[in-house]
């Protein structure tokens, strides 16, 4: 526990600690609210066929919307859907100074020039009813990401908007990230400067884990690291850090226990097999703790402190670790109750803002 | 020292036509079907086999280069990986599978006392599987069956019921091993570009089973149930572990029968081979020390593939009770 409620919002410590929360869902108050950003060729689209998907993939959540039963606004709407009601319970609570969003919307529509379309809707939206309104956010431009040259187009359509800070993909996805149908995605990304976000979910079609579908929301929802490791895999394995120098990713709500292993195995594994992989020029543990960053949410819980602080010393990562929330959602980490107390100030000033305030270029008021 | 991870190979199809019956043995006649391909391992690098290794289609390979070598196993476990999942005839399935056990029971087994062997089993169709276990499970040599990690749907779904019912009556740990080709891929996001990415990535297959073997209330429906896991790489279990004990206090009405954390069960209830050792030289100590218990890891060498380090230098790194006491008191073998 890093200090109480009352604490972080005290002067002394407000001036020390930024708080940036790296992981928040917002939602329109109704489907009608996107609409109106739609083109009309779309909107027509939309009412006679719906966001055809792949299916197959229904895990009813731990509660409704998946969210925090504190979370639905008093005045109607779905959880993060009232400006005002998410700045009182949210932002003004905790005093965040910055928040940014990851609106899980648009996401595995096969159609993917109606995907485009209601992506570009998506973004329109997120400006005009989140980020004019409140100088405290920042967002994540929504792509069709399975299409690497349409998302590349939305994608420097967007850039030029310093609110938008990175461009936003799912852990499950058609292929591994690190094949070339998104390499048009990374080469703009780089280009343009801006982190690729990886965010937990996504359905592609493809069973959920490496072995089928699973029966359980535990699992889906337990699982998501398999599919977080396997794309960081793929990404270094595939060799786009060589190709794209400026490529950052950001690994949101997936944890980071997972990531010590994994460079291990990684590590061992490419000494044993690099004749495969030739354009793989470094140890990929360097590669990742270069060009990755992870937020925190589900933070793991070991059994003692003391399995946390080597978990740090084993990522050696403190500049790359960022504190999120994931509101409104069910399992929601507390500013005030989620980050183990065995962080010295200097890892939780890092970790609860300055990192994020760097990642994305931000400057407090 | 008993070696818990010994790879005889069946040579070709041939080796096998003796222990089918007339119908399938006129079916690979005329079919001119070679059994399965073999996936898991590339043929030409030491990971597929490593340097000077004959292979393990001859008893003679096993002994000479696993038993009698310097530093042999006293006792060793096979391990016989034939892709009888790749096969979709549910019948072809059944029956190579039964012959590949009666081939390892007549040429392996019976001549050979320092040997004990896995069951082979058609695990797309779970109902024979089960029906093979009953088969040949009674035979002394078989201590598990053998199941390839990857598979059509996670081990925890009750559509598998039926094969840890019939290796818990036979007495029987079942094995969960590298690779498999069961045709979905072993990623959630599709199938990757190289063996570097799936030698690699195995480990969260594992992950996947171990979830779902657990919420799935396996461990609570069939409490004998021994499970190992084989080349699978130890060093993500502690972390996976502080994970899914979250999860579970998340989440557990969704499973009311999981009754308790699930690292508790993974303690009394799974071992895991020790090849590949997957954790950097320095952080040995603290690794293991992190896995709770000496009683988890279990010696194998992975004959004949090869993997960073070599058995020698592997035995070196384990806890005393690794080299054999773990494997002779989860698998009832006497002391070796």
């Amino acid at each position: 526990v890093t200090g109480t409620a009352e604490e972080l919002r005290t002067a002394g410590r407000r001036e020390a600690v930024a708080l940036v929360d790296c992981d928040i869902h917002v939602r329109p108050s109704s489907p009608r609210a996107l609409d109106e950003h739609l083109e009309e060729r779309w909107r027509r689209h939309r009412r006679a066929f719906g966001d055809r998907a792949a299916g197959g993939n229904a895990y009813p959540r731990a509660t409704p919307a998946a969210s925090r039963i504190d979370s639905w606004p008093p005045g109607g709407g779905p959880p993060a859907s009232d400006l005002a009601f998410f700045r009182e319970q949210h932002l003004d609570r905790w005093g965040f100074d910055f928040g940014v969003l990851n609106p899980l919307l648009a996401g595995g529509i096969l159609n993917v020039e109606y995907r485009a379309a209601l992506s570009r809707a998506v973004n329109d939206w997120q400006i005009a009813e989140w980020l004019e309104p409140e100088p405290r956010l920042r967002s994540s431009i929504v792509l069709a990401y399975d299409d690497g040259e349409l998302a590349a187009q939305e994608l420097r359509r967007r850039a030029g908007d310093p609110r938008f800070v990175q461009a936003l993909l799912h852990a499950r996805t058609v292929e591994p990230l690190g094949r070339r149908r998104y390499w048009p995605l990374y080469d703009a990304a780089a280009e343009c400067g801006l982190p690729v976000g990886i965010h937990f979910g996504g359905h592609s079609g493809n069973p959920i884990t490496g072995a089928g579908f699973p029966s359980f929301y535990v699992e889906d929802h337990g699982g998501m690291p398999t599919a977080f490791q396997d794309q960081v895999i793929s990404l270094v394995c595939e060799g786009v850090f060589d190709r794209f120098p400026g490529l950052r990713i950001v690994l949101i709500e997936g944890g980071c226990a997972w990531l010590p292993p994994l460079m291990w195995r990684l590590d061992r594994a490419w000494k044993l097999l690099r004749e495969e992989v030739p354009h793989v020029t470094r140890l990929p543990s360097e590669t990742i703790r270069e060009r990755f960053w992870l937020t925190t949410q589900p933070i793991e819980e070991p059994p003692s402190d003391a399995d946390f602080a080597e978990l740090l010393e084993e990522l050696a990562m403190d500049d790359r670790l960022m504190f999120a929330t994931d509101y409104p959602h069910w399992d929601f980490d507390a500013p005030d109750r989620a980050l183990p107390r065995v962080l010295d100030a200097g890892q939780r000033r890092k970790i609860l803002g300055a990192n994020a305030l760097g990642l994305y270029g931000l400057e407090r008021a | 020292m008993i070696d818990c991870d010994v790879h005889n190979a069946v040579p070709s199809i041939e080796a096998l036509v003796p222990y089918l019956d007339p119908h399938w043995q006129e079916y690979v006649q005329r079919s001119g079907f070679k059994g399965p391909e073999d996936d898991d391992y590339p043929p030409g690098i030491g990971v597929g086999r490593r340097a000077g290794a004959a292979g393990g289609t001859q008893l003679e390979h096993v002994r000479r280069e696993v038993l009698e070598v310097d530093g042999g196993a006293d006792l060793a476990i096979l391990t016989c990986l034939y892709g009888c999942d790749s096969i979709r005839n549910p019948d072809l399935a059944a029956a190579t599978a039964a012959a590949v056990n009666d081939w390892q029971i007549a040429e392996w087994l019976e001549p050979e006392p320092r040997l004990r062997a896995s069951v082979v089993v058609p695990i797309g169709q779970p109902a024979l599987a089960a029906r093979e276990i009953d088969r040949v499970g009674g035979h002394a040599g078989f201590v598990q069956v053998l199941l390839p990690v990857r598979c059509a749907r996670p081990y925890g779904t009750r559509e598998y019921g039926p094969v840890f019912d019939a290796a818990a009556r036979n007495g029987l740990a079942v094995a969960l091993h590298f690779g498999g080709s069961p045709g979905n891929p072993p990623t959630a996001s599709g199938w990757p570009s190289y063996y570097l990415e799936e030698y690699a990535g195995m480990a969260t297959v594992f992950q996947t089973q171990l979830m779902s073997i657990v919420v799935e209330g396996v461990l609570d429906r069939v409490p004998e149930t021994r499970l190992v896991l084989a080349e699978s790489g130890f060093a993500w279990l502690p972390s996976f572990l502080w994970r899914i004990d979250k999860e579970w206090k998340g989440l557990r009405r969704e499973t009311p029968w999981v009754r308790r954390a699930p690292s508790l069960y993974v303690q009394e209830h799974v071992r895991v081979t020790a090849q590949p050792f997957d954790c950097p030289r320095d952080l040995v100590e603290r690794v293991l020390g992190r896995l709770g218990s000496d009683e988890l890891l279990l010696y194998a060498s992975d004959y004949p593939h090869g993997h960073a380090d070599s058995p020698a230098e592997l035995r070196a790194l384990l806890p005393e009770p690794a080299l054999a006491a773990n494997a002779a008191s989860f698998y009832g073998l006497g002391a070796a």
